[in-house]
Order: C-alpha cells, then sequence, then structure tokens
C-alpha cells in the first residue's frame, strides 16, 4: 500500500525533528522519540497529503478546474480547519515565489550569454548542449531507481 | 514541463529553503489520489510544506499532551490519545489506533456475547 511505503525513511523523520528540536517554538532540546512513534508520524503526514490533497481537488473541481493550484490548497488547510499554518504557508510561498524568479533570471542571463558565444563557435557549442541532455537522462534514471526500491519496501 | 522536470525545480528551490521533506514522495501520494490530473509547481510546494508543518504540530501537540514529560520521550500512546482527544486531529485516528492488550479485548468480545443472548 502506497501510504505504508512512503515516507517511513527515518533520515526524513530523523532530520524533520532535528529541525523541530532546533526551534525553540517545537519539542524543546534533547527529547526522544520512539522509533514507534516516528514511524506512526510518517504515516500520519502521508495520510495528511491525502487528505489535504483530496480536500484541495474538490476546490479545483467546483472552479472546474482541472489543475490544482496554491489557492485550493490553503482553501483545504483552511477547511481542515488548519487555519494557524495560512499565515506562514503564504511566507513561505513568497519566498519560494522569489527564489523561482532568481533562479529563471539566472538561467535566461546564461542563455542570453551562450547566445552570444555561439555567434562565434557553433559547433562548439552544439556538443556542450548534448553533453548536458545526456547528464539529465542519467539523472532521471537514478531517480526512477531510487523510486522503485521504496516502493517495494 | 514533465513532471520530473518540476519535482527537480521544487526541490532545488526548497533546498535553499530549509524544506526537509522530500518533494518527490509527496508527489507521488498526491497523484495516488482519485480525479487529481495535474497539479501545479505552487500547490506542490505548499503541500509539502504544509505537511512539514503538520508534523510539527502533531510532534508538539502529542508531547505536551502526554505523559512523556517526565521521562523526556514522546511514545506511540502519545499520538495515539491527541489523535483521539483533539478534533483536528480526529482523521488519523485510523491509522493511531490506541492499543489494547489482547486479553481485554477477548474479555470485551464475550460480555457483547453476552448482552446479544440477553436481548
Amino acid at each position: 500500500m502506497q501510504q505504508m511505503a512512503v515516507m517511513t525513511d527515518n533520515r526524513v523523520i530523523r532530520q524533520e525533528f532535528e529541525q523541530v528540536q532546533g526551534d525553540t517554538k517545537q519539542l524543546p532540546d534533547g527529547v526522544n522519540v520512539s522509533k514507534e512513534a516516528r514511524r506512526a508520524i510518517s504515516q500520519a503526514a502521508s495520510v495528511f497529503v491525502l487528505y489535504a490533497t483530496s480536500c484541495a481537488n474538490n476546490f479545483a473541481m467546483k472552479a472546474k478546474r482541472k489543475t490544482l493550484n496554491a489557492g485550493d490548497v490553503m482553501s483545504a488547510m483552511e477547511e481542515m480547519e488548519f487555519e494557524r499554518f495560512l499565515q506562514p504557508l503564504r511566507e513561505a510561498l513568497e519566498a519560494y515565489k522569489k527564489g523561482q524568479k532568481g533562479k529563471k533570471e539566472a538561467s535566461e542571463q546564461k542563455r542570453k550569454d551562450k547566445e552570444k558565444k555561439s555567434s562565434s563557435t557553433d559547433e562548439n557549442d552544439k556538443s556542450r548542449d548534448e553533453e548536458e541532455d545526456e547528464h539529465m537522462d542519467d539523472e532521471q534514471e537514478g531517480e526512477n531507481e531510487g523510486e522503485e526500491e521504496d516502493v517495494e519496501n | 514541463m514533465s513532471g520530473k522536470n518540476m519535482e527537480e525545480k521544487v526541490e532545488q528551490a526548497t533546498n535553499s529553503k530549509n524544506i526537509s521533506l522530500p518533494v518527490s514522495r509527496v508527489r507521488l501520494i498526491m497523484k495516488s489520489s482519485p480525479d487529481v490530473s495535474c497539479i501545479n509547481q505552487d500547490a506542490l510546494f505548499l503541500t509539502t510544506k504544509a505537511t512539514e508543518l503538520f508534523v510539527q504540530h502533531l510532534a508538539l501537540s502529542s508531547y505536551k499532551n502526554g505523559s512523556g514529560k517526565e521521562t523526556n520521550t514522546l511514545s506511540y500512546s502519545d499520538l495515539a490519545n491527541v489523535a483521539e482527544e483533539t478534533e483536528t486531529f480526529q482523521f488519523l485516528t485510523d491509522i493511531l489506533p490506541k492499543k489494547i492488550l489482547a486479553r481485554d479485548y477477548l474479555k470485551s468480545l464475550e460480555e457483547m456475547e453476552k448482552d446479544d443472548e440477553n436481548l
């Protein structure tokens, strides 16, 4: 069952709790979390994602949209009575979007620089592009393998 | 934009924004939900972030509510208790059931049968 297999990676939960313990608003320093509790929390997280997604999807369908968007997720949080998340989520989304914008501008700048160079050396650029494509394929294959392993567990 | 591409982008963006939960896993679960066709990149990020907040909220509420303060431990029963007692965590009662001794369960079964006979 997908929910059982997903997110039972202890490393993720430990990271989560290291972050949690670091933040003074959360669990106090040095609190132990039993293995059983860790696993249960990771399962609870999976259920939360499912519940939130189904709730958000209802809002999207009501608006006759096929794509789930950020607004749907926010409405879902309200519906699920997690209003406390709304403000931190809004802030996180803003920071995220700014980061996205920065990256987009950086990659556009890269492309412009490339175009400048290509006007003098076309062949060199071609071979460089091909190399990049190959590299991406390898990365994707690697990711696929990783995911398959986890689902089997 | 292909799904994998989007994941990579969200992952890269979130790496600098302190998200510890794996975006690809969150996306997997979201896709498994019936009737869901497409997921916007922002929605994927928000859901991942919300799950992180939820984990923190669940852990802290369970700890505060529990008896672990003496032993300084968060245990499974703390979680099960908070799921039963708190309205916002009610949706978790199926996956966080309270534990009960086998003999107590069998006893309550016997009593239920006796009641049936009396009727």
